[in-house]
């Protein structure tokens, strides 16, 4: 069930936007925000909020890549593996991460507070390599700072 | 307005940001307001500087003086010897590499002296979530002049004269899209901003909207009078860029309060408005087909382009989309006129709009090329130019091998082609592309067959599956590809790796699937012998392709020099690594998957490879 607030937010976007399948994207945003990822049951109930079908909202979900079709961990670590970060050794700094946190790509951690996953370009290739956790950009990434940055989210 | 003495423009670009240059902000606010310069001193932040490899960059105005790679713990240091005492601060200058003297403006710098800034103008110079900024460097003047001064096809004419091209990758002429677009039947259009940036390799439009994102909408206004009957706008920006979304948002209802979006702009009767659409991470929303089928709600697949978008586009409505860095140029070219325009760059386009390159064209450069960041040249430099004297050569000083120009959809361009001129037709011709601006340089320790390896797993994961050529063809590709770094593959599979490419250029239905084979025709092309090397040798010449490897300890270093430090045994994966603390350690080669984690960690460079 989405918030009030939310609830609020998918009102005002039901105005700004033509038809109620052109609301999918935005609506499925406003529910990974608050559940964190879209289970098939979230996604029913996107559906009905925005009076599309059910298998409409299925295949957009699992088209684009930036919705999270498993749970992810509080901290969602993505990781640059493009040329320009790929160029820098970015697949050994995901290996590295890995191995930090005992954890796999692609799943979480037990405490549910990290996940690590590959992404592609975050257009940081100046700065390269670079990783993401949540909304925030790490870039120049070494294995001396990696160290320090997961340290700075347990803070 | 308050007049300061000195201005110190801090980046806030998103490079420099997670560089941290907002603690640098806050620590200069901080010292200044103990030295007492409040009233003398301004900290302002700006947009992308372009200097991206360099950050956290400072600049302190009028005189251009330059900071780079600043720490907080330099900042007293710097407000005591250059805002007190006038001089600026040797060791936070930028030095050239293999220089000892360093340059203190940033005009002198040769990164910056070789660029022609039109889309970059205002970069590094103006508070981006400032519409008055905006306005105080000439912004929306181009609008006021349009709106009071010329009729829509006025400005149509002026934008055709000009000779701009689509900055997106494809290059087609802008004036004569949005007259395709003008003449089309229907009384509601809509003007698209492409800003689903996805190239591997390229960040030029994410530096433009964090640093200028008005520049963009004054562009949209005047594309959207031009045309006529366009009531909306839409700018699609992917989602993996949050402040460009956020620094549109801001300017977006900026320029509503300011009267330059929504009803009756400029009381000349002329509505408009502009709505931010967020992607959801898909490379092929790029593509202006999968674009507007995701601002529509759908899954992004391209559909085959019988009718145009321009006839029938965005819900089945004459719709003209243009790429972020092509609309900024169009409040340039108003200003300063389309003979200004066609001044700088290649060819004519005053018979035939596809006969020159026309103006300035922006490339993120990155990769092993020692000034990475953002770079804006006329049309017509040679990449030798960009390369070694805007760029600074190559990284640790080691030898270039390649560049690759326009991401998934380009192609590799060897040494001996470093003098070729950058305009679309001369990189269409050497079977690479302009593209969106993507020039990623490689090195000798870059193994060419890898990197082709690299892009096809790209659009092999990123095809959107509609269409057979690309979705399995693609995955084919890859597949020889991979027997042939595994050290499987045969001369057949060179042959069939071409017949492939040719038949997925010929048949797919979008130009994704359609350029996608570049990387590895222009890699077959150029850099033949190291596929032979590969398959007739079994070697990789760049020793990346770890199957081909043999990796063997040497005894001497090892126990010399090392004094058996036992750290590659820790680090094996396999337990192939024999050998105890002090004594000298082997690799047995029975047990040992090739994956050169030993060769990485040694701190003696005892493990050799073959």
């Amino acid at each position: 069930m989405f918030t009030e607030e939310n609830l609020k937010k998918l009102e005002a976007l039901k105005k700004q936007y033509p038809t109620s399948r052109a609301l999918t994207l935005p609506a499925l945003w406003l529910a990974q925000e608050q559940f964190g990822w879209l289970s098939e049951d979230t996604m029913k109930y996107v559906a009905e909020q925005i009076s599309v079908p059910f298998n409409h909202v299925y295949s957009v979900a699992s088209f684009y890549t930036m919705y999270n079709k498993k749970p992810v961990g509080k901290f969602h670590i993505q990781v640059c593996t493009n040329i320009s970060c790929q160029l820098l050794d970015s697949e050994k700094m995901v290996e590295f991460i890995c191995t930090k946190l005992g954890v796999k790509k692609n799943e979480i951690t037990s405490d549910g507070k990290y996940s690590v996953s590959e992404v592609e370009c975050l257009g940081s290739c100046g700065t390269a390599p670079v990783l993401q956790i949540n909304d925030d950009y790490h870039e120049k990434l070494t294995a001396e700072n990696i160290e320090s940055i997961i340290q700075s989210t347990s803070r | 307005m308050k007049n300061y003495r000195l201005q110190l423009m801090v980046c806030a670009g998103t490079g420099c940001v997670s560089n941290h240059s907002f603690e640098i902000k806050d620590a200069l606010e901080k010292e200044i307001e103990k030295q007492n310069l409040q009233n003398e001193a301004q900290v302002v932040l700006t947009g992308c500087n372009g200097f991206c490899g360099a950050g956290p960059l400072l600049v302190v105005q009028p005189d251009g003086i330059f900071y780079q790679l600043l720490k907080t713990t330099d900042i007293p240091l710097l407000v005591q010897e250059h805002l007190i005492k006038g001089r600026p601060v040797k060791k936070l200058l930028y030095t050239p590499p293999e220089e000892k003297i360093p340059i203190p403006k940033m005009m002198d710098i040769p990164f910056f002296s070789d660029q022609t800034l039109i889309a970059l103008r205002n970069r590094g110079l103006i508070d981006p979530e400032n519409i008055e900024d905006y306005i105080a460097r000439g912004g929306y003047k181009a609008l006021a002049k349009v709106l009071t001064s010329m009729t829509p096809d006025e400005v149509l004419a002026e934008i055709k004269a000009s000779g701009l091209r689509g900055r997106g990758g494809g290059g087609f002429p802008t004036g004569v899209k949005w007259e395709t677009c003008k003449r089309a039947h229907g009384d509601e259009k809509y003007v698209i901003c492409n800003a689903d940036e996805g190239d591997p390799g390229a960040f030029m439009d994410r530096s433009i909207i964090e640093g200028d994102p008005h520049a963009v909408i004054e562009g949209m206004i005047i594309g959207a009078y031009a045309i006529e009957n366009v009531r909306q706008g839409y700018i699609y920006v992917r989602m993996e860029y949050p402040l460009a979304i956020k620094r549109f948002q801001i300017a977006i209802k900026q320029a509503r309060e300011y009267g330059l979006l929504g009803e009756n702009i400029f009381d000349k009767g002329f509505n408009f408005d502009i709505e931010v659409r967020r992607g959801a991470g898909a490379f092929v929303c790029g593509e202006s087909t999968a674009l507007m089928a995701s601002i529509e709600g759908r899954p992004g697949e391209p559909r085959a382009k019988y009718i145009h978008t321009v006839e029938k586009g965005l819900w089945e409505r004459p719709t003209c989309l243009n790429n972020v860095e092509t609309w900024v140029n169009v409040p340039q070219i108003i200003l300063k006129g389309s003979k200004w325009f066609t001044s700088i760059g290649t060819g004519d386009v005053s018979i035939d709009p596809w006969g020159g390159s026309k103006g300035t064209k922006v490339f993120s450069l990155a990769g092993k090329v020692n000034n990475t960041g953002l770079v804006e040249v006329p049309m017509g430099i040679t990449l030798r130019e960009i390369i070694y004297i805007i760029g600074g050569g190559i990284r640790d000083g080691k030898k270039f091998k390649a560049v690759q120009t326009g991401g998934p959809s380009g192609g590799f361009i060897p040494e001996s082609m470093l003098d070729l001129t950058v305009d679309f037709e001369e990189l269409t011709k050497v079977g690479s592309m302009m593209g969106s601006g993507g020039m990623v340089v490689t090195d000798e320790g870059n193994c060419m067959v890898d990197m082709a390896k690299y892009f096809l797993k790209f659009t092999q994961d990123e095809s959107c599956g509609k269409c057979i050529p690309c979705r399995e063809g693609t995955k084919r590709m890859l597949d020889i590809l991979e027997k042939i770094t595994n050290g499987d593959g045969t001369e057949e599979d060179l042959i069939l790796l071409e017949e492939l490419s040719n038949m997925i250029v010929e048949s797919s239905l979008c130009a994704l699937g359609g350029s996608a084979p570049n990387p590895v025709l222009t890699t077959l092309k150029y850099f033949r012998e190291e596929y032979e090397a590969h398959v007739n040798d079994k070697k990789c010449p760049a020793r990346i392709c770890c199957q081909l490897n043999t990796y063997t300890i040497d005894e001497k270093i090892c126990l010399e020099i090392g004094h058996g430090c036992d750290v590659c045994k820790k680090y094996c994966p396999d337990g192939a690594i024999i050998g105890e603390i002090k004594k000298v350690h082997y690799i047995d080669p029975a047990k040992c998957s090739k994956c050169g984690a030993c060769y990485d960690v040694c701190n003696f460079n005892a493990v050799n490879i073959q």
